[in-house]
């Protein structure tokens, strides 16, 4: 069976790493999009959201499929990481980076925190479990409502410490996306040769639009553009 | 000039290791690193002590043998080189030179700077081969190959087999290595009978060896003393990819090797 062979080999795990992430570098070119819309008033988002809860079924496979990209991508992640480790037992007393990223060199534990983040996320916006202002009754902005999507969104980024952790998150999102969205397309052998093989100008595109896009949102709540 | 070396001295693979400290002294700039290595030893020598061991043969830079940790860089500061092919003069009078093996599971120290690279030459067992029926050298041009796969494969050819790129890897990664050896034949019409059995192999093979993946730092193809690309890497996993989906059918089609 093939994809045996592909579990047993790592360049087949981290096949399956490239695959499962650029699955989700397609997720979070249409989540930053969708985002997008507070920008066009409530009507627009609100509408929006309800159009997607609305597809009833398809919705869950969609996140189903997010979810089952999601845990290969980590459980792959951490299997190389492991190989990696144990490959070099003795560390160099000095090793020089001369050619890596910073993106490169912050890919596993940058994609822990963007773990820790999409948890937190879950929690914050879909469930509503960690909002901040739904346990108190008494607060100037509207408590978590499944239905105002805008109105929590805008509840949520007056608060200056959840626009700092979304803004630091997207940060880490700029970076795994520097190096994800090129390397998984060189992992699979999709790569044209290149005098340049280290130059990437569609991931450099990608991960400063969707940075951008993300980060627009709660800074332009936190402004008063947005209200 | 006068130089401070910190050298990694091991007796043999099982006993532990440390960095000494050593003094060259009237160091020409004109030597090249082998050859202040050389002079260290004649005074290590005369004083009566073990003189450093590092692997060395051709000194031209064609042999691979000569492969040491220069102040964190692999082969040292001058890129495209081999250990043997720098200079003194790469080094100012008065700097602290850190020299170490190359250091990866798959490449356990014999004796101070020299390691065993056996797992490179398994590697090349696996599958780094044509078989093909020899005979007389056949006349020039009589198999049309493209200028573009002819130049592509002579690049991935002048892999001389340092292991500077699993040292210099952060993931101990053997994969340019690995893919250099497999775009080198696979891109010309000889190594086509067992191209798509070769890649899985020898990727089969190098993972055995206990190296790490590829997470394409790009460490590798700045260390590499012939300056092979990393593009070798994406054409390694082309052709596993392909095998690997393809597999049953490349049974069936009969393995005579």
């Amino acid at each position: 069976m093939w994809l045996v062979t592909l579990y047993r080999s790592t360049i087949g795990k981290k096949s399956i790493m490239a695959v499962t992430g650029l699955v989700l570098v397609a997720f979070v070119i249409v989540h930053m999009a969708g985002n997008l819309q507070v920008f066009l008033g409530p009507a627009k988002m609100n509408g929006y959201s309800a159009f997607l809860k609305s597809t009833g079924e398809l919705l869950w496979l969609v996140r189903l499929g997010l979810l089952t990209a999601l845990v290969l991508h980590v459980l792959m992640a951490w299997q190389l990481t492991r190989v990696a480790a144990a490959a070099r037992p003795h560390d160099y007393a000095r090793r020089d980076a001369r050619a890596s990223t910073v993106a490169s060199r912050t890919m596993r534990w940058g994609g822990v925190l963007l773990l820790a983040f999409i948890v937190f996320h879950l929690l914050h916006f879909t469930t509503g479990t960690l909002f901040p202002t739904a346990s108190r009754p008494d607060a100037v902005y509207p408590a978590f409502s499944e239905h105002d999507v805008y109105g929590n969104v805008v509840s949520a980024f007056h608060n200056p410490w959840v626009v700092a952790v979304y803004v630091v998150a997207m940060l880490f999102l700029l970076l795994h996306l520097f190096h994800g969205a090129w390397s998984s397309v060189r992992t699979l052998g999709l790569s044209k040769p290149s005098p340049q093989p280290l130059h990437r100008r569609i991931a450099t595109v990608v991960a400063i639009v969707v940075w951008l896009g993300f980060t627009a949102v709660p800074v332009a709540v936190l402004l008063g553009v947005v209200r | 000039m006068n130089l401070t070396l910190r050298v990694w001295r091991q007796a043999q693979s099982d006993v532990a290791g440390a960095l000494v400290e050593y003094q060259a002294i009237d160091v020409n700039p004109d030597m090249s690193f082998l050859e202040m290595l050389d002079v260290v030893n004649e005074r290590l020598i005369s004083a009566g002590d073990v003189p450093i061991a590092f692997d060395h043969d051709c000194r031209e830079g064609i042999c691979g043998s000569c492969g040491m940790m220069i102040n964190g860089v692999a082969h040292g500061p001058m890129k495209g080189t081999a250990t043997c092919q720098l200079h003194m003069r790469s080094f100012r009078d008065g700097d602290i030179v850190v020299i170490e093996p190359w250091r990866a599971r798959a490449f356990p120290v014999i004796k101070d700077l020299v390691v065993n690279r056996s797992a490179l030459d398994r590697i090349i067992q696996a599958g780094g081969f044509i078989s093909t029926p020899t005979g007389g050298a056949p006349d020039g041009n009589t198999m049309p190959i493209a200028r573009q796969a002819s130049d592509s494969a002579m690049d991935a050819a002048a892999c001389i087999g340092c292991g500077a790129c699993v040292a210099a890897c952060p993931n101990a990664s053997a994969s340019l290595f690995t893919g250099a050896k497999i775009s080198h034949l696979g891109l010309l019409p000889q190594g086509q009978p067992e191209r798509y059995r070769r890649a899985l192999k020898m990727v089969a093979q190098m993972d055995l060896e206990s190296f790490g993946g590829c997470s394409l730092f790009g460490e590798c193809q700045e260390a590499c003393p012939k300056e092979i690309s990393i593009d070798v890497i994406a054409r390694m996993n082309r052709d596993f990819l392909v095998a690997a989906v393809a597999a049953s059918e490349e049974r069936s089609g009969g393995d005579e090797g």
